[in-house]
């Protein structure tokens, strides 16, 4: 068993579903990620021997404490994701989800970059179809533009990754980024290769893939797609590009932006997208920081992230499959109906806004301390601006208080399995908050430097725990004062531009004007053409036709005529 | 039944209560600063040790973000729809 990679037990089984009866397969599905886990956990810290296939050297498993972390919250995720889709009756769903989250794994373990990049372009095969499975016409075309920037995000790798050996001889999937951090300085297969992660991580002018996507794929299928894509990216950025001084200002540009288009957004699971996006910005700037004391905020930041994300997509997600909206202008009021829906999805926003007692708290911490301590004052105080912020606070208040649209009246609680879900998983959220010590103990890098850091007795000291609670609640009371003096920006059912306007509305737009311009030229051309033919054509039948000069019966004395004016021709021809 | 069914946020009296609630939260936070002063831990952000500092940068940042993302509406904001 030592020599099966984690994530392929999930894979294989996946391939298994179909042949299990179709009211049993949520279930067996739910078995793989805990069949999974165990064996996870059975293994030992190792690197496995490398197979030789064609003249490519593949480590299929690399199992230390970095990869360790992130294959223990994926397999989590896919076992909270599995609960909460145990009412679905579709074989396909269940089938891709476990492929998805399997190849995630795999990937997280993989050793070397051929590898990881089978399992990159395997995610995003198998997700796209988690989108398709809405079955509406908006949630095709999303798929299929989520597909193109996934795959291109693998073709770029592929691209990085044998430019990359073809230079160094090596294919081991380790630091890539020298010593100076300065990815304009590396080779351009390493800037490929980082690329192809920024695509993945949703860097700013590349992220519109995530809020296009995620919304429109089904209830349960965002919770999966929240867990993984975006993480393994992270994962991959933490392990190449630690120290990389560019992901500084990119990530911090990534905490920014989307602050602004969730305040305005309607579609509450777009808002979380936006939201997720920028908690994937504090864990790039982490990671562009580089020190052991950043990096560890970014590895427990990921793990918290990936919990309370999931958990906020799953309330969204019951809202949606209850009431069949998930627009703001049409909710309000639901905790009449759905008290215990709501009680966890403010779990959720307590954990993303890093409430104390509420996982953020302990891991968000970390990643400002890592700024703070590296002298990055700037980038510390734009993450503390955005730390607080109005998505966080909308979602839960929109859906569930706000304006009462009367909707609770004919609207039931989600299914036992989704609040189950959710119960799970809300509490670890607090678990890890309350208690951060196993967490902190399975932090991949170094604890030495500031190693209180990572006590409860600091955590949870007067200081920090007033600061945190003098940030939010203040925050909290700005919504307060905004929303009473009705200056709160109202629901509006509306669509905002994005980046995506640029290759969802600017180009097709510019290249329809090209294939206009250029047919009008075309046929203008042809148009010429033609009747120019077309005139040539009746000369020629003028002279040769049937009353043609060329096909009248000549007369002997015509012909002997025209013979001796030819033959008295060439004799001038011949004289000169 | 659950028609007649009244709840306790329902009442705006309540909803002011907790606002109220709210209020004096902040106030004994702003109270906790000047019995308990901040040491800074970090000496690139010193500035974080000044009384209220938490309080009022989540206050401003908050209203500053709302606000401008309201304008923001004027350039971004299509209909329903706009895409399809």
């Amino acid at each position: 068993m030592t020599s099966l990679p984690p994530g392929f037990i999930l894979i294989f089984g996946a391939f298994l579903l179909p042949l299990v009866p179709r009211k049993a397969q949520s279930s067996a599905a739910l078995l793989l990620p805990v069949l999974g886990l165990a064996h996870l956990l059975s293994l030992p810290e190792m690197t496995s021997a490398a197979i030789q296939v064609f003249n490519y050297e593949l480590v299929l498993i690399r199992l230390d404490p970095l990869a360790r972390l992130f294959g223990i919250i994926f397999h989590v995720a896919a076992f909270a994701a599995a609960l909460y889709a145990l009412h679905v009756r579709e074989t396909t769903q269940h089938m891709v989800a476990m492929i998805y989250a399997g190849s995630a794994i795999a990937a997280v373990f993989a050793g070397d970059l051929l590898s990881l990049f089978v399992y990159w372009e395997i995610t995003a095969i198998s997700s796209v179809f988690l989108i398709w499975a809405s079955r509406t016409e908006r949630s095709y075309r999303a798929g299929m533009r989520y597909l193109v920037v996934q795959v291109g995000s693998g073709v770029l790798l592929l691209a990085g990754v044998l430019l990359h050996s073809s230079e160094t001889g090596s294919l081991a999937f380790n630091k890539l980024i020298g010593e100076n951090g300065d990815i304009f300085a590396a080779s351009l297969g390493v800037q490929l290769i980082f690329l192809a992660f920024g695509i993945k991580s949703a860097f700013p002018f590349l992220h519109n893939w995530l809020q296009d996507a995620y919304p429109k794929a089904t209830v349960t299928g965002t919770v999966f797609l929240s867990a993984f894509t975006t993480k393994l990216a992270i994962y991959a950025l933490v392990r190449a590009f630690p120290g990389t001084s560019v992901l500084v200002p990119i990530g911090v540009t990534m905490t920014l932006f989307p602050v602004f288009l969730a305040a305005i957004e309607n579609d509450l699971r777009k808002v979380l997208a936006y939201s997720l996006n920028n908690r994937l910005g504090f864990m790039v700037t982490g990671v562009g920081i580089g020190t052991d004391l950043a990096l560890n905020g970014v590895a427990a930041h990921a793990f918290c992230h990936i919990l309370y994300k999931a958990l906020l997509f799953m309330a969204m997600g019951a809202v949606l499959e209850r009431t069949r909206t998930i627009k703001a202008s049409e909710l309000g009021g639901l905790y009449k109906a759905m008290p215990w829906t709501a009680a966890f999805c403010l779990i959720g926003t307590a954990s993303t806004s890093a409430f104390p007692f509420f996982s953020g708290f302990v891991s968000k911490s970390l990643i400002l301390s890592g700024a703070a301590s590296a002298g990055y004052a700037i980038p510390w105080l734009l993450l503390l601006a955005v730390s607080a912020s109005v998505m966080d606070f909308k979602v839960p208040f929109l859906a569930f208080f706000g304006h009462d649209s009367g909707q609770w009246k004919t609207t039931r609680e989600a299914p036992w399995n989704m609040l189950s879900a959710m119960g799970l998983v809300a509490i670890l959220c607090i678990a890890i908050g309350s208690w951060p010590k196993p967490l902190y103990d399975i932090l991949p890098f170094s604890k030495a430097y500031k190693p209180e850091t990572y006590t409860w007795a600091y955590v949870y000291s007067w200081e920090h725990v007033v600061s945190q609670l003098q940030l939010l609640l203040f925050a909290l009371l700005a919504f307060a004062v905004i929303w009473r003096a009705k200056l709160y920006p109202t629901e509006v059912d509306s669509t905002n531009l994005d980046f995506d306007w640029f290759y969802r509305k600017l180009i097709p737009g510019v290249g329809l004007g090209i294939a206009r311009v250029g047919g009008q030229a075309w046929r203008t051309l042809l148009g010429t053409a033609t009747s120019g033919l077309q005139s040539v054509g009746a000369g020629v039948y003028r002279l040769h036709g049937p009353n043609g000069y060329f096909a009248r019966t000549w007369t002997i004395n015509q012909i002997v005529l025209y013979a001796a004016l030819m033959l008295g021709f060439y004799l001038l021809l011949y004289f000169f | 039944m659950s028609e007649e069914k009244t709840f306790w946020l329902d009442s705006k009296k309540n909803v002011d209560r907790l606002f109220h609630v709210l209020l004096v939260l902040c106030g004994l936070l702003l109270v906790a600063d000047i019995v308990h002063p901040r040491h800074n831990a970090y000496k690139s952000v010193s500035f974080e040790a000044w009384p209220f500092f938490y309080g009022i940068f989540g206050f401003v940042c908050f209203v500053v973000i709302v606000l401008s993302a309201k304008m923001l509406r004027k350039w971004l904001m299509r209909r329903e729809g706009y895409y399809d």
